[in-house]
């Protein structure tokens, strides 16, 4: 029986940032399936290339700290980070150790309905290094990451659960969608974790012994990765043999859902850091970080609020529409139109999302626009169209690619209103005396006769349900 | 005829009224440094297969020219004075090297040098020492060593140096010749290789100011890739040498030049101190302003330890890259550290190896408060001391070193003597631009003086160099050839 102590989770979250050049030098920033094509002498260490620094990476770095309410400082600073690996040819990686660009932040987040508040530590801009893979007996080496923006947060020892850690990183990975600042697909290694964990007593105070968890590569393996260690060190704890818990390094192990010891604190690197001479001070004016502060769209939980609590939309309803910024915008520009807020959610969670799963596209990339949408539900409520006929029009802009108008006008709009078609309806009993007369002695079949009469004079724009509904009526009563 | 002895602009005249072709100034620079090469290990590469050029508008056209080995120069070896380097060629042209192509400079040979300018002495390259034209048992100093040893012997008018620690002016001394050291940032670095990057200067060697001002002038301005560099459109070096010093307002350090402070100061040292104070006298005689000023002692005793420190740190970082991964001969071994450490082992020499090791524990996380960071604060202190002489002067004039080029048979620097020897390391410090041009001689040998202006005030510093330059009578002096 494991006695249950206190997990404290910290977590380090690095994402690659949205840019047309890398951070430090001038080659493309961009994932390319072409190994070790967009470099340049920088990226590759080559003796006297130098850093310049990126201004769109600045700009998005200052604007996720102050996502994250960090504290900004008055200019950036970079600092060289040393250490010899194939993945860094220069030795130097530049970062901020002496002045992130963010520190001190708060940021809440939704973890299983629960409001949270997480702690940041920092928040600092660096550059990547070069992706390896390792074979048998050989090791390959892609610059084409080496120099591409990254930013790194670290939060604060605040976590106490994997469920929390993971709400956390996916409330960052929508805040950095939300900002455009980066594609945040874990897939292509845009983000990547470190995870720092410690056990303790329900009641102590002080801390237990950190053991860090590097280069966690997916969600569900930070997920996995925290359950693994909590119940490795509970269980050690529980024994008595605490002691055996070191602070060390350890990495995951997808295979056998481990971790396992990578380093000991004692071979702990020094990474030798110093201010990067070749960058000089890159002041923060406060026009530039207001500008940027402007920029900031509001992100998903703020919406989710708006749309639960504005828009009285349930909480199921309202998380579907805030996952993609795209489609939250796209449900935002629907209620400007003026269509009802819970009519234009059903339309997006039922029909629009169904439609793009199925055929595979974003939102932005279907035909039917917002505009579409508040023209067919205004006709609706102006009767001139009945629900169903909205959804077989719908339907038809979204295939055929056409305005919502092509099929909603007076020339091919059904007929839908009862006394119009009652009217039509009673004209052609009093014309057909014979016709009535036998169906009602048991000719079933001239039902069919009836029905087409109506679709003759209407030109086929009878609504054939209303239709039958009325003949019925007439014939049978 | 010889041509290779004359100034830039006396060369452009000759090319323009079609007295010389650009062939015939190639083939003898290519000639000469073959001799050069033979008596003195000048280069590392003559560059035999050179274009000569054509003869254009730009003052520099046609001219050919060395550049010290830590330039990076496209399809031409580049090894920075390093075993490690032995056969790199880079793909790319530095910065600076680009600028001099544009004007239609021609590259004619790349010069000996320290292993990656970390040396002062031209003698700790892969290649080998580089001897003095003036007496071959002497140094050039370094670390453009090869590049001071062309211009003096008159291989070309002028050749590229980098200025870390005095490094184009102390060699500049020791030949006889012009070394210019431009503001920080005045000339890209961008594709030079990195020594101590808050020091490295791009510099120019040349036989007299108008050159050194004109070469440049075409280097200078900003860059994209170098970020310290600033926009220098108002700067007109050679535009702005009138020799006009009426109304400059100039100093010397006592402690710099006074032989009180010298007290085991030998008969050269008392020479070059004499020399010295001949010129200040001369200046003062035409109605010049030279007044006697005082540093705290202490803070230029300072100076050799704080270069030391901030020298060997920065350079460590930068050495980082010369790991044989992608560039250079790949180490063996049987993993990547076996092979790094193989390469780093067998390609850096000794001297390279020992700052290294020092870089490395000046930076330690434990020893940066008490040497790394102490070092910074003495920087700024001796900066700021400078920086307070500007206030009030135009330049600071001081002997260059403590004398004509030392013996390569003793680099031992003489004791007490440290802090003259290493008071150029200042204008390093701070960015300052600074000159240093023959003063006379000693014991039959050139000596120099460094003249030191306020930083992004180039134009003032070449004008007053320009000046004295004028009064006296040793520009375009060639080694053993007299003027």
């Amino acid at each position: 029986m494991i006695m249950k102590y206190k997990a404290v989770i910290g977590l380090e979250m690095h994402c690659e940032l949205k840019s047309d050049s890398k951070v430090f030098s001038r080659s493309r920033n961009g994932y390319s399936k072409l190994a070790n094509s967009n470099v340049c002498p920088f990226d590759l260490g080559f003796p006297g290339a130098m850093p310049s620094l990126n201004k769109r990476s600045v700009k998005e770095a200052v604007m996720m700290s102050m996502v994250l309410n960090c504290k900004l400082p008055e200019y950036m600073l970079f600092d060289r980070k040393h250490y010899f690996y194939p993945d860094l040819p220069s030795g130097i990686q530049l970062t901020q150790n002496t002045l992130p660009v963010g520190v001190d932040g708060a940021i809440e987040i939704e973890c299983e309905g629960k409001r949270k508040t997480v702690y940041i530590h920092d928040i600092h801009l660096e550059d990547d290094a070069a992706a390896m893979d390792h074979f048998e007996d050989t090791s390959v080496i892609d610059f084409n990451r080496s120099a591409a923006p990254l930013l790194e947060l670290v939060t604060q020892p605040c976590l106490y659960s994997a469920e929390e850690a993971v709400a956390f990183l996916e409330h960052m990975r929508s805040a950095y969608k939300y900002c455009g600042t980066s594609e945040a697909d874990t897939a292509k290694g845009q983000i990547r974790c470190d995870v720092n964990v410690s056990i303790m007593d329900e009641d102590a105070t002080e801390f237990g012994t950190r053991v860090e968890i590097k280069n966690v590569n997916s969600f569900s393996n930070v997920y996995d990765a925290i359950k693994y260690e909590v119940r490795r060190q509970s269980e050690l704890k529980a024994a008595g043999r605490y002691d055996e818990v070191v602070q060390e390094t350890r990495r995951y192990d997808e295979v056998s859902g481990t971790t396992q010891r990578m380093r000991s604190k004692e071979d702990a690197v020094d990474y030798k850091y110093f201010p990067e001479p070749n960058i000089p001070r890159y002041r923060l004016t406060p026009e530039w970080v207001e500008s940027i502060r402007r920029e900031i769209p509001r992100l998903a939980l703020e919406r989710k609020d708006m749309y639960t609590g504005t828009y009285g939309l349930s909480d199921y309803d309202a998380s579907i529409l805030v996952r993609e910024k795209e489609i939250s915008d796209y449900f935002e520009k629907c209620i400007n139109l003026g269509v009802d807020p819970k009519e234009a959610c059903n339309w997006i969670t039922v029909n629009i999302i169904a439609y793009m799963n199925k055929n595979e596209l974003t939102i932005d990339e279907i035909f039917l626009r917002p505009e579409h949408l508040a023209f067919i539900t205004e006709n609706v409520k102006k009767g001139t169209i009945s629900s169903k006929q909205a959804k077989d029009v719908f339907f038809k802009v979204l295939e055929e690619k056409k305005e919502p108008s092509a099929f909603i006008n007076k020339e091919n709009a059904q007929i839908s209103d009862a006394g119009e078609l009652e009217g039509i309806i009673d004209g052609i009993l009093a014309a057909n005396p014979g016709e009535v007369e036998k169906y009602r002695a048991g000719k079933d079949k001239l039902f069919e006769f009836f029905v087409g009469q109506v679709m003759r004079q209407t030109r086929g724009k009878a609504n054939p349900v209303v239709t039958k509904d009325l003949l019925h009526k007439k014939l049978d009563q | 005829m010889t041509y290779m002895t004359r100034s830039v602009e006396e060369l452009h005249e000759l090319l323009v009224k079609g007295e010389v072709s650009p062939k015939e100034l190639l083939d003898e620079a290519l000639q000469k440094s073959h001799e050069v090469q033979e008596k003195y290990n000048a280069f590392v590469t003559v560059v035999d297969g050179a274009e000569p050029g054509e003869a254009g508008e730009h003052v520099l056209s046609a001219i050919p020219y060395g550049a010290e080995d830590v330039y990076s120069t496209k399809g031409v070896l580049t090894t920075g004075g390093s075993k490690a380097l032995y056969d790199y060629v880079p793909f790319f042209n530095a910065a600076a090297i680009d600028r001099l192509a544009e004007a239609g400079a021609v590259l004619a040979g790349k010069t000996t040098m320290d292993e990656f300018g970390v040396g002062d002495t031209g003698t700790t390259g892969h290649n080998g020492k580089v001897r003095n034209p003036w007496d071959p048992e002497r140094m050039c100093g370094g670390s453009s060593a090869g590049s001071a040893c062309a211009v003096t012997a008159g291989v070309y008018p002028f050749a590229l140096g980098t200025d870390t620690g005095d490094s184009v002016r102390k060699p500049a001394a020791y030949c006889g010749i012009v070394g210019y050291k431009p503001t920080y940032g005045m000339i890209s670095r961008n594709g030079v290789f990195a020594g101590v990057s808050s020091m490295d200067h791009c510099g120019v060697l040349a036989r007299s100011v108008a050159d050194a001002a004109i070469v440049a002038d075409t280097m200078k301005g900003p860059d994209i890739d170098d970020m310290t560099t600033w926009d220098t459109a108002d700067i007109h070096l050679r535009d702005a040498l009138d020799g006009d010093l009426a109304g400059k307002k100039l100093c010397y350090v006592k402690e710099l030049a006074d032989p009180e402070y010298y007290p085991a100061a030998d008969e050269t040292l008392k020479a070059h101190l004499a020399n010295f104070m001949e010129k200040v006298e001369m200046l003062r005689a035409k109605g010049i302003r030279v007044d006697e000023v005082s540093v705290d002692k202490a803070l230029l005793e300072a100076v050799p330890s704080v270069y030391a420190v901030i020298g060997c740190a920065e350079a460590t970082s930068n050495l980082m890259a010369i790991t044989g991964l992608i560039f250079g001969p790949r180490g063996e071994g049987r993993n990547w550290v076996e092979q790094f450490k193989d390469h780093r082992t067998k390609g850096l020499g000794s001297l390279v190896k020992r700052k290294i090791i020092a870089g490395s524990y000046v930076l330690k996380d434990e020893n940066q408060e008490r040497y790394f960071r102490s070092a910074q604060r003495g920087r700024r202190m001796i900066v700021d001391a400078w920086k307070e002489l500007f206030k009030a002067y135009d330049a600071v004039l001081q002997p260059a070193g403590t004398g004509p080029a030392k013996l390569l048979s003793n680099t031992e620097e003489t004791p007490g003597t440290e802090m003259l020897e290493h008071a150029g390391l200042i204008a390093d410090f701070g960015g300052f631009p600074s000159i240093t041009i023959p003063d006379g001689f000693v014991e039959g040998l050139p000596v120099g003086m460094t003249i030191t202006g306020n930083i992004y005030d180039d134009e003032t510093l070449l004008n007053i160099a320009y000046g004295i330059e004028g009064m006296m009578d040793y520009k375009g002096q060639i080694a053993g050839e007299g003027k």
